[in-house]
């Protein structure tokens, strides 16, 4: 650890040299709300709730390199108002029916926006009409519930090395698909063991027939908030 | 009149008379009566007019998830939606014999929620007609009132249902839409200062129970004319008896009975449900009505429910309540008792049988712990059936082999009882209505039979929200004289 620091909320966070914000602050034990980091693959800055503001601009904490010096807010009402808000742009923009959804206490969307204090989606929904591909013997994919982050197609194409999953469209039109002729999950070569497998931070991979299998009180946001909880990656299922 | 009052022969030039919404039942239904210049009347319908279609947007997901996503049919008895479906499930994933521990505490959940579904329907809903009078004071005519004039009535009636949800959240991680039951089995065990936690009061949640039947046998004694007659007619009963011939709301076989009590058929099968029971679709209501496939649509309409089920089972697996039922039996003689405001004496033994079931389950080991889920060979559908509180309630679903919902179809307690209900509605239209110039107090008298039912119309039409209903005067052209409804 290097003697650099910045500062966050007003604490002195310490940072090593090619950290970022969201990197250093976590390792200092502060959290920032995100949804498309992952510690072990390369930052995105897709989903923009980790944004803070740096000396006056707001910045995806997660891509931002820590410099020294630097005067980050964080835990404020404005911030907070606009992750709020992409949160809710989130929750429209897909169909996220969470009394129904087998991952919730255990997704990170519903958990963040529990932190943000989200109490209506306030936007209009969208109401998209995706299909569900059950192709694969093992694993399910919702489409309805996909926002895009892209940890999956990172961690299939950086760690896997198998480039499964991609990001297609532009703006609007952005989805996500499956690299196999058919399109489908079960002509692509994706395994239960692969890294894609185990980062969805959403229910949209799911392994089969095991929802509901954690009763109420025990999933990972029953036993602490997502605040307390999270270290960085969405593993903890 | 119109001998079935079904139908109006010539209803052009009739008035029509809306009760919207009816009020203190489940859902969103409205009655319609059309009569003439001199209040003669010539038609009654019990009209469900939600629909939420859940038999058609539960296709297309994986089968897991049912269990969750049908409960939300209903916030009153989710867990006989959730119960059902997992037991349909249950055939899917290949778990023939669940263990021991899962029954228990499957029980133990659906138990909790007969408990607390009866004493809601009694105390909150159905009690203010009985305690003040059909036409009583409308102002008072509702739980805050019961609360006022009777407040230990009231206050063990919302004890009584606060057990329930507590042993539906122990059992099933919330109060409302819990996520215990899964296919196979359940998720979770009772620990035991959970059980500890429930013990603390049920011997009290029994008495009150046994004080509650007393309270309602009390009413029938008082006005023995009007409550064996009001809205009465003969029909033929159906419900899940256990394998051995006695009460069992968690499973069973089917038997169904004649008006005269005399047995039309046993032992069948649940999964051969659709061998016996037909439904008919009619332009004017979202409720369809189910009928005995052997008996055809106009002989063929049956009642579900408590008052069914105290009548068709040999007898009940629990001392008290036994002896309630034979007390019950007694009193109505060698025929079945088919008067509507008995539903609420049948329901009070019910939940008597309920509170000493659960006694018993919290008493059992198994409940703690064990293995809590089994599989076996896949299977492409399965089919649930369980006693919910309101009556005989189906499940049957298709799976594909990629663990997708093909197909599903759900016939409810209520819409066993759209017949029998509507029947109700025009015994009392006939009795009360027929003829008189009609006010609020006349109009409750229709919601009272139809309450008797404690119908659930958001289940019936898989619908959401409390019960509307609206009664509307038209002249014979058609044009709205008079309206009222109820929000």
């Amino acid at each position: 650890m290097s003697d650099s620091c910045f500062s966050l909320d007003g604490a002195s966070i310490a940072f090593a040299a090619g950290q970022t914000i969201l990197q250093a602050a976590m390792d200092a034990g502060h959290y920032i709300p995100h949804l498309c980091f992952h510690p072990e693959l390369k930052p995105h800055g897709s989903c923009k709730v980790c944004s803070v503001r740096v000396d006056g601009n707001m910045m995806a904490s997660c891509t931002t390199p820590a410099r020294q010096g630097m005067k980050v807010e964080s835990a404020t009402t404005e911030v907070d108002d606009q992750r709020r808000a992409v949160v809710q742009m989130l929750f429209v923009e897909g169909n996220h029916f969470c009394p129904s959804c087998e991952q919730s206490g255990r997704c990170k969307l519903q958990a963040t926006a529990y932190e943000l204090q989200m109490t209506s989606p306030h936007f209009d929904h969208f109401f998209p009409d995706r299909a569900v591909d059950a192709s694969h013997p093992d694993f399910l994919l919702d489409f309805n519930r996909c926002i895009l982050c892209s940890l999956c197609v990172r961690a299939s194409r950086d760690v896997d090395q198998k480039a499964v999953f991609g990001l297609a469209g532009r703006g609007i039109g952005t989805r996500l698909i499956v690299n196999s002729e058919s399109g489908r999950l079960g002509d692509s070569d994706f395994a239960a063991t692969d890294k894609a497998a185990q980062v969805c931070p959403v229910g949209a991979i799911l392994r089969k027939r095991q929802g509901f299998n954690v009763p109420i009180g025990q999933r990972t946001y029953d036993v602490a908030p997502i605040r307390e909880s999270d270290r960085g990656g969405p593993e903890k299922r | 009149m119109s001998q079935n009052l079904e139908t109006a022969a010539n209803p052009g030039p009739l008035r029509r008379i809306a009760i919207d919404p009816l009020s203190r039942v489940e859902g969103h239904g409205k009655v319609t009566i059309l009569v003439d210049e001199a209040n003669r009347i010539h038609q009654v319908r019990l009209h469900i007019v939600e629909f939420r279609g859940f038999e058609r947007f539960i296709v297309g997901r994986p089968y897991w998830e049912v269990p969750v996503m049908v409960q939300r049919l209903c916030g009153i008895c989710p867990v006989s939606h959730h119960l059902a479906a997992s037991k349909a499930l249950d055939v899917v994933v290949g778990a023939r014999r669940l263990t021991r521990s899962a029954q228990m505490l499957r029980r133990l959940m659906h138990y909790g929620q007969i408990l607390q579904s009866h004493a809601l329907h009694f105390f909150y809903l159905a009690s203010p007609d009985l305690l003040f009078g059909f036409d009583s004071e409308v102002s008072r005519r509702n739980i805050v009132g019961v609360a006022t004039a009777h407040s230990d009535t009231a206050r063990r009636g919302i004890l009584l249902r606060k057990f329930g949800q507590e042993v539906i959240r122990i059992t099933a991680g919330k109060r409302v839409h819990g996520t215990g039951s899964i296919p196979g089995g359940v998720n979770k065990a009772v620990t035991a200062a959970e059980r500890d936690l429930l013990l603390q009061n049920i011997y009290e949640i029994i008495a009150w129970s046994r004080d509650a039947v007393a309270l309602v046998k009390r009413l029938h004694n008082q006005h023995p004319a009007l409550y064996n007659s009001f809205g009465a007619f003969r029909s033929k009963i159906l419900s899940l008896v256990g394998r051995d011939g006695n009460m069992d709301l968690y499973d069973g076989v089917l038997r169904a009975r004649d008006e005269n009590g005399a047995i039309l058929f046993d032992g069948v099968e649940p999964d051969q449900y659709l061998d016996i029971i037909e439904e008919q679709v009619k332009p004017w209501s979202y409720m369809k009505f189910p009928y005995l496939r052997a008996l055809g649509a106009d002989k063929g309409w049956y009642r579900v429910g408590p008052l069914s089920r105290v009548q068709n089972c040999d007898s009940i697996p629990t001392p008290l309540a036994e002896i309630e039922r034979r007390e019950f039996m007694d009193y109505s003689g060698a025929m079945p008792l088919h008067a509507p405001l008995a539903y609420h004496w049948a329901r009070m033994i019910e939940m008597l049988h309920a509170a000493e079931t659960i006694k018993d389950l919290l008493h059992d080991p198994a409940i703690l712990g064990g293995d809590l889920v089994v599989q076996g060979a896949r299977t492409s559908s399965g089919i649930g059936v369980i006693e919910a509180p309101r009556g005989t309630l189906i499940h049957h679903y298709g799976v594909d082999e990629n663990d997708l919902v093909t197909m599903c179809n759900l016939i409810v307690s209520t819409t066993h009882n759209n017949q029998v209900m509507n029947e109700a509605v025009r015994e009392v239209a006939r009795r009360y209505l027929d003829g008189r110039e009609i006010n609020e107090g006349l109009l409750n008298h229709i919601e009272v039979v139809i309450r008797a039912f404690d119908p659930c119309l958001s289940c019936a039409t898989h619908a959401l929200g409390k019960m509307p209903l609206v009664v509307e005067l038209r002249t014979l052209e058609g044009d709205l004289i008079d309206s009222r409804a109820r929000d």
